[in-house]
C-alpha cells in the first residue's frame, strides 16, 4: 500500500496539502465545491476511503470523478451500473472461447493451469486495482443505485479492503489504493452497509453564488448582468414543484444559448422559447411556459 | 503532540467525542464502529479547535443518509455549542425523531375504543359448527364483524400467501433447455471431460417478483376498515420482501419500517404514531402527487404493482385525480384499486372523482371481507407478466372476481 503523496506529481502533492488548496485546485480545473464537499473530497483522499455522493441528477457527482482524475492526471476506469450487472461485467471473466480452444489443442491431459491470468477478462473493478499500473486510477461507479442489491454485496470487499477475491486464482490486492467515486441519483436507498465503508456526502443544487461562479468559468461569453439574472431565474424555478429540477448541467446549457440568443437582457419570450434547455418533462414545460415563467422573471429579477 | 498540556485536551476532546456519538447513535443514526474510527482518522487531518473545521469532518465521517443531516445539526449544535449551523435548505425533523409530539394520535384511541373488553370471553366455536362459522365469516363484511371475528379474519389473512406477478432480472441462472450457452459451465465441464465437450449446459435470465406498492386510505369514511386493512398489510410486508406502504387521509405517511416489525401489535402501535391525520377528511390528489414527488422516483423504478385501498368518497378536484393517475399509471407495471364500498349491494363508482381515477386503473376490486382478499391474491399471482396499455378494456369488472 503506497503512501497517497508517493502516487502523484508535485501538483497532485499540493492538491492535499489542505482543504483550502484542494478547493483551489478543483476549481483550476472547472470545479466548484462549497467548503463541506471540500472536506469530504479532502478527508477522503487523505484517509483513502471511497466518496459516496448521493443527489439529484444534474448536480455534477460524475463530473467531480472525471476533474479528480485529471487533478491527479491519472487514469478514469467508469462502471456504469444497470440492472442485471454482474461479476462478468464489472470485475472479471474467464475467456471461455480461448479456455475451450487450449483444452481442444490439447487434446486432454493437466488442466489446472487453466485458469491462470492469461485467460482472465479483466474489467473496470479489476483494472482499478491492477498491481501492473504504475499508479492509482479514479474508479467511478456510476449509479450504483441502478445496480442490483446483491451486486452492493460483492463491492464490500473491494471497498473495505480494495482486494477481489477470484475463486480459481486467488486473491488480488491493490498495489495502489484507487480513489473511488460512487454515486448515486437516490432511485433507491442503497444499503448501509455498503456507505459505512465510504465518506457519504448529500450533493445539494450549489447555492446562488457557487452556481453564479460555475457559470462565470464555463460560459464566459455571458455578461455579468445576464449571468446574474439567468442564474438567479433557475435558482427560483428550483423552488417551483417540478417533475424534474433543473441540474447545474442545464443552468450552463441554457446560460450558452441565451449567449446566441444574443438579446441584452432576459425577457419572457427568450425565456418561454429556450426552455426545453432547463426544463425535460413536456408537463414541466407546459407549467412554466408564458405567464408563471413571466412572474419568476420578476420575483427572480 | 507530546506536550501534556496538549494530551489533555486531546483525551478532553475525545471525551466529547465519544458522548457525541453515543447522542448520534442514541437518536436512531445508523453509526457503526467503522464510521466512528473513520470520525477519529480524520481529525489528524484537520483542526478539531475550529468549530467549523469540527463540524464538517464529522458530518463527512459520521452521516450515511441525507435524511439524518437535520437530527445531526441539531445534536452537534447541543454538543459544540453555538447556533446549528446554517443549512442551505433545512429538512424538516422526521416524525420518528419527535415521537413524542405524536404519541397519542387518532388511531390509538380509536384502537383502544374497538378493542372490546367482552371480546375475549366469546368462545371458540365448536368443531362441527366451525366450518359454518368460518363460512359466514368469508363473507362477512369487515365493518359489520366484531372483535372476535375480526382477529378470527387477521389469523386467516395470516395464513395468506401472496404471490405477486414475476419479471424477468438480467441474472442468469441454469436452464433445463432454452436459454443462451452457458460458456463458464461448458468450459469447467470439459476440463473435467479431458477437453471433450459433451452437452452444452444453457442458462436464462431469473424471475424476480415484483415490488408491491401499497395506498391505503385512512381517512374518516374508511375508518372501519382501517384496523384491519393495517393488519393485513402488515402480513403483507413481512411475506413480501419489496413492499412499500404508504396511508393517507390528509397526507401521506410512509409506514414500511413500522410494518417491518415482526410482532403485529407492536407494528401497529408503532404505524399508528407516525399517522397524524387518522380519520379525518381526504385529499386523494394532494397526497398523489406527494407520492409522485417524494417517493415514486425511488420505489416505482421496478416495475411496480400499484394497489390502492380507499372507498373514493372525498377525491377532490377530478381533473387533478385525473393527472395524478394517469402519471402513477404510467410509471407503474399495474395499478390495482381496492374499494371496500364495492362489496355493498348497489354500489356503483358514481362519484365524479372515482370515475376520473378508474380510467387509469387495470383491476377494480372490492375488499369488503375474507373472501375479497383471498381473490385479490389469486388475481395478484396471474397478472400479466407484459405490462399492458389498454387500461379500460382489460379491466376487471366489478365484482366478477368474487362471485361464488
Amino acid at each position: 500500500m503506497s503512501e497517497p503523496a508517493a502516487r502523484a506529481g508535485s501538483e497532485q502533492r499540493a492538491a492535499m496539502a489542505s482543504r483550502e488548496v484542494l478547493t483551489e485546485q478543483l476549481a483550476a480545473h472547472g470545479y466548484i465545491v462549497d467548503d463541506a464537499l471540500a472536506m469530504s473530497v479532502f478527508l477522503a483522499l487523505r484517509m483513502q476511503r471511497p466518496l459516496f455522493l448521493e443527489g439529484a441528477p444534474g448536480v455534477g457527482k460524475t463530473l467531480l470523478a472525471r476533474v479528480l482524475a485529471e487533478l491527479f492526471d491519472t487514469r478514469l476506469i467508469r462502471l456504469q451500473c444497470y440492472e442485471g450487472l454482474d461479476l462478468a461485467q464489472a470485475a472479471y471473466e474467464w475467456n471461455y472461447p480461448r479456455q475451450l480452444l487450449e483444452l481442444q489443442g490439447r487434446g486432454g491431459g493437466a488442466v489446472d493451469d487453466l485458469y491462470r491470468e492469461a485467460f482472465l477478462l479483466k474489467r473496470p473493478l479489476l483494472q482499478a486495482i491492477d498491481a501492473a499500473a504504475d499508479r492509482a486510477p479514479v474508479l467511478l461507479i456510476d449509479e450504483i443505485d441502478r445496480a442490483d442489491e446483491e451486486f452492493e454485496s460483492f463491492l464490500l470487499e473491494l471497498l473495505g479492503d480494495f482486494q477481489i477475491t477470484i475463486p480459481e486464482l486467488g486473491t488480488l490486492t491493490a498495489r495502489h489504493r484507487p480513489i473511488v467515486v460512487l454515486t448515486s441519483n437516490r432511485t433507491r436507498d442503497v444499503h448501509d452497509a455498503l456507505k459505512r465503508r465510504c465518506l457519504y456526502h448529500w450533493i445539494d443544487y450549489p447555492s446562488l453564488a457557487t452556481e453564479l461562479e460555475i457559470v462565470r468559468r464555463k460560459v464566459p461569453a455571458l455578461g455579468e448582468q445576464l449571468r446574474r439574472r439567468v442564474v438567479a431565474f433557475v435558482q427560483r424555478l428550483r423552488r417551483e414543484d417540478l417533475s424534474k429540477l433543473p441540474g447545474v448541467a442545464e443552468t450552463v446549457d441554457w446560460a450558452e444559448a441565451i449567449v446566441h440568443v444574443g438579446r441584452p437582457a432576459l425577457d419572457a419570450a427568450t425565456v418561454d422559447a429556450t426552455l426545453g434547455l432547463l426544463l425535460k418533462y413536456h408537463d414541466d414545460i407546459e407549467r412554466v411556459r408564458g405567464a408563471l415563467a413571466t412572474q419568476l422573471l420578476a420575483e427572480s429579477a | 503532540m507530546s506536550e501534556p498540556r496538549e494530551h489533555a485536551l486531546a483525551r478532553q476532546i475525545e471525551r466529547g467525542l465519544v458522548g457525541f456519538t453515543r447522542a448520534l447513535r442514541d437518536a436512531g443514526l445508523p453509526l457503526g464502529v467503522a464510521q466512528s474510527e473513520a470520525f477519529g482518522q480524520a481529525l489528524a487531518w484537520i483542526d478539531p479547535l475550529v468549530r467549523r473545521e469540527l463540524y464538517l469532518a464529522a458530518r463527512a465521517t459520521l452521516v450515511i443518509r441525507r435524511e439524518d443531516l437535520a437530527v445531526f445539526d441539531e445534536l452537534f449544535a447541543t454538543w459544540f455549542g453555538g447556533p446549528a449551523p446554517a443549512r442551505p435548505q433545512a429538512t424538516p425533523l422526521a416524525p420518528r425523531h419527535n415521537r413524542e409530539e405524536f404519541f397519542r394520535t387518532a388511531l390509538v384511541s380509536y384502537m383502544a375504543e374497538r378493542a372490546d373488553p367482552t371480546a375475549r370471553e366469546v368462545e371458540v366455536p365448536e368443531q362441527h359448527r366451525a366450518a359454518s362459522a368460518h363460512e359466514l365469516l368469508q363473507r362477512k363484511d369487515f365493518a359489520d364483524c366484531t372483535a372476535a371475528e375480526l382477529e378470527a379474519i387477521a389469523r386467516a389473512m395470516r395464513a395468506l400467501r401472496l404471490d405477486v406477478t414475476l419479471r424477468p432480472s438480467r441474472r442468469l441462472i441454469r436452464a433445463r433447455r432454452r436459454g443462451q450457452l452457458d460458456l463458464p459451465r461448458i468450459v469447467r465441464d470439459a476440463a473435467r471431460r479431458g477437453g471433450a465437450v459433451l452437452a452444452l449446459a444453457r442458462r436464462r435470465r431469473k424471475l424476480r417478483r415484483r415490488p408491491l406498492i401499497v395506498l391505503a386510505d385512512i381517512s374518516g369514511s374508511m375508518e372501519l376498515y382501517a384496523r384491519i386493512l393495517l393488519q393485513f398489510l402488515h402480513g403483507v410486508t413481512q411475506r413480501h420482501r419489496h413492499t412499500e406502504t404508504f396511508v393517507f387521509g390528509t397526507r401521506l405517511t410512509r409506514i414500511t419500517p413500522q410494518l417491518q416489525i415482526r410482532d403485529v401489535d407492536a407494528a401497529l402501535d408503532h404505524a399508528s404514531r407516525e399517522i397524524v391525520d387518522f380519520a379525518g377528511g381526504t385529499r386523494i390528489a394532494a397526497c398523489l402527487h406527494a407520492f409522485d414527488r417524494q417517493h415514486a422516483r425511488r420505489v416505482l423504478g421496478r416495475g411496480a404493482v400499484v394497489l390502492i385501498i380507499s372507498d373514493g368518497w372525498e377525491t377532490g378536484d377530478p381533473v387533478q385525480l385525473d393527472a395524478e393517475m394517469r402519471r402513477l399509471a404510467e410509471r407503474a407495471h399495474r395499478v390495482v384499486w381496492l374499494n371496500p364500498l364495492l362489496g355493498r349491494a348497489g354500489y356503483a363508482p358514481e362519484v365524479r372523482g372515482m370515475a376520473a381515477a378508474l380510467a387509469h386503473v387495470d383491476d377494480f376490486l372490492p375488499i369488503h371481507d375474507l373472501r375479497s382478499i383471498q381473490a385479490l391474491a389469486a388475481r395478484l399471482a396471474a397478472l400479466p407478466r407484459r405490462k399492458t396499455t389498454a387500461r379500460s378494456s382489460q379491466r376487471a369488472r366489478p365484482g366478477a372476481e368474487v362471485q361464488r
